[in-house]
């Protein structure tokens, strides 16, 4: 018995090895693609037989994506709101994921059936009136204007009363003998031994963030409002399709989100694994 | 007495009367974004939808059912319709099939494993615009790599987004590129939950490596395969970004235009709010019963099983 054993962990699947490799060499190499032109020249893009390799590094199409579009602007209007948002949003679902797990009180569960039923309805059924409201209250081009539409929290909320839940009574209890009133217990026992939850629902919360497209696009039209994704949408015809210039500004900013990815790649999974969560 | 040990009775139910305040202020703005940006809209866009609110001229008047029946009678809106159902079929078949074949292969004694779950998951954390720009010039036809290496090869070259019959596909074969490593990952998290002890015996008693995934693995997926399913169908109905950016004037003869891009253009670009709200609460009611749908299909597997 254990030979068959050692014999099923000693033995490498090497075809499987060997498609797996050839596959992530497919997933991997757009990214590749990405870096290695954006150093090329306008003559390297339209070279025939096509250049893999740019036949000299420049950082002039870098260059050029400050000359052609506010680059700079977008990337600040994007860290701004995107940090505003996913603060507000784990705020608010930490103190509402603390009340609906750890205190008793009526009405709590109305809210809670209010919560699942609000993910089940797609953004774009209350994106429409959302629009009109938004443009009735003079916030089209204005941050509050991108920002307050997209605080939802339900997801982070139920997220979090997971993690709520499972933390001991015991430590509450000696907390309230210790005199701790609801918010001390929220303070001093809940936040302390979930930050690990808070942290990967913080990254989760900012990555959606920093990808979102639909509601930026319809509530900016200023350029000086655009997000980093609406600006770079813009840019394929404001760089007349050269292709160099997009994939620069495709590196700036796909690295920062593939770096922080590289760093927080386990929790990230997990949290995938334990939520079904995107 | 002090406050904190007070007693409110409501209803049957008595409850501290600090817990009801704390409760309900740490509550409350949660529930009043929840109330802005959910439930009034929501209660708007039925209103909407049975008027004929024009954003340019900003009024509109009740006409009761006509942008229904406008919709339904609608070549375009059905175009879309349909078109989210092949864009639907394609990506759960495809996209499921892959990230089993990926999950089950990484869950073997592959060197190099956690490099490799890292990087199919990779493209699911990347903006879609930017990693959209990316596959524009793939499938540029003159200059994009693909048709150069076709040409090359000397097999016959395509015009990918810019002709009718490849555009939507184009857009799919980018969508599992995305989204791939997501399914993966659930998957590959379900064959870890196998306990050792199930596969082991069912080998010990001469199963193939094959019979051991179709008896054993396949069989306990089924929760996860069937949460795969349901939120491939129901996100394939609100893809929208992709579309927007690939082809931002609706793909040839309208062929990449799926439903929630025919929403945005009828209210954002036509201006047609009353109609736009229509065809998203028709939207809405397909997710609605698809989803229900689901959930009789599943009870019903679980009373089989029991």
């Amino acid at each position: 018995m254990t030979s068959v054993r050692k014999s099923q962990l000693n033995r490498r699947p090497w075809l499987s090895t060997i498609l797996l490799y050839l596959g992530v060499a497919m997933m991997l190499f757009p990214f590749v693609w990405m870096i290695l032109s954006s150093f090329k020249t306008k003559a390297d893009v339209y070279a025939y037989p096509p250049r893999w390799i740019p036949s000299t590094w420049s950082w002039d199409n870098y260059q050029k994506v400050f000359d052609t579009i506010p680059f700079l602007r977008y990337y600040w209007n994007s860290i701004f709101t995107s940090v505003v948002q996913t603060f507000l949003q784990v705020a608010l679902s930490i103190t509402a994921g603390y009340a609906l797990t750890r205190i008793e009180f009526p009405g709590s569960g109305l809210y809670r059936r209010l919560m699942q039923s609000s993910m089940f309805v797609p953004a774009v059924v209350t994106m429409i009136p959302l629009y009109l409201t938004v443009a009735s209250l003079r916030l089209i081009d204005t941050y509050a204007g991108i920002i307050l539409p997209q605080i939802e929290t339900a997801f982070l909320t139920m997220l979090l009363m997971s993690f709520f839940a499972s933390i001991p009574d015991d430590l509450v209890d000696s907390a309230n003998i210790d005199g701790c009133g609801y918010y001390r217990v929220l303070t001093n026992v809940i936040v302390p031994n979930s930050s690990g939850a808070i942290a990967t629902a913080t990254l989760f919360a900012f990555l959606g963030n920093w990808k979102s497209y639909t509601w930026p696009l319809i509530i900016t039209n200023n350029t000086y409002y655009r997000t980093l994704p609406i600006g770079m949408k813009y840019l394929v015809q404001e760089s007349s399709s050269e292709y160099q210039v997009m994939m620069a500004a495709s590196v700036m900013a796909i690295l920062p989100i593939l770096i922080t990815f590289m760093f927080t790649e386990k929790q990230l999974v997990r949290s995938v694994t334990l939520t079904g969560m995107k | 007495m002090s406050l904190s040990a007070r007693k409110i009775q409501i209803g049957r139910k008595t409850y501290r009367l600090n817990a009801v305040l704390v409760g309900w202020s740490l509550l409350l703005p949660s529930l009043a974004f929840m109330i802005f940006i959910f439930v009034i809209p929501l209660v708007q866009v039925i209103s909407l939808s049975f008027s004929n609110f024009s954003m340019i001229t900003g009024t509109g008047a009740n006409i009761g059912l006509r942008n229904y029946r406008y919709l339904l009678n609608n070549d375009r809106f059905w175009n879309a319709m349909f078109n989210t159902v092949k864009y639907a079929a394609f990506k759960l078949t495809v996209d499921t099939t892959l990230a089993l074949l990926i999950a089950v292969m990484l869950d073997r004694n592959i060197p190099g494993k956690r490099f490799l779950r890292a990087s199919y998951f990779s493209p699911v954390v990347v903006p879609v615009v930017a990693s959209s720009l990316i596959w524009i010039w793939f499938y540029d036809p003159s200059v994009g790599p693909f048709n150069q290496i076709l040409s090359f090869l000397g097999l016959p070259t395509s015009r990918w987004l810019y002709h009718e019959n490849t555009a939507l596909l184009s857009i799919l074969i980018f969508s599992v590129w995305k989204g791939v490593g997501y399914n993966m990952i659930l998957f590959l998290s379900g064959l870890q939950n196998i306990p050792d002890s199930y596969l082991e015996a069912a080998r010990m008693d001469g199963a193939t490596e094959m019979k051991v995934f179709f008896k054993i693995k396949l069989p306990l997926l089924r929760p996860i395969t069937s949460f795969i399913i349901m939120m491939g169908v129901i996100n394939s109905f609100k893809v929208f970004t992709e579309i927007n950016v690939m082809t931002p004037d609706g793909g040839p003869l309208g062929s990449t235009t799926l439903i929630v891009n025919y929403i945005y253009d009828q209210a954002f670009t036509s201006g047609r709010m009353g109609r736009a709200s229509a065809a998203a609460l028709l939207l809405f009611v397909v997710i609605f019963l698809l989803t229900e749908l689901q959930r009789a299909i599943n009870a019903k597997k679980h009373v089989d099983l029991v």
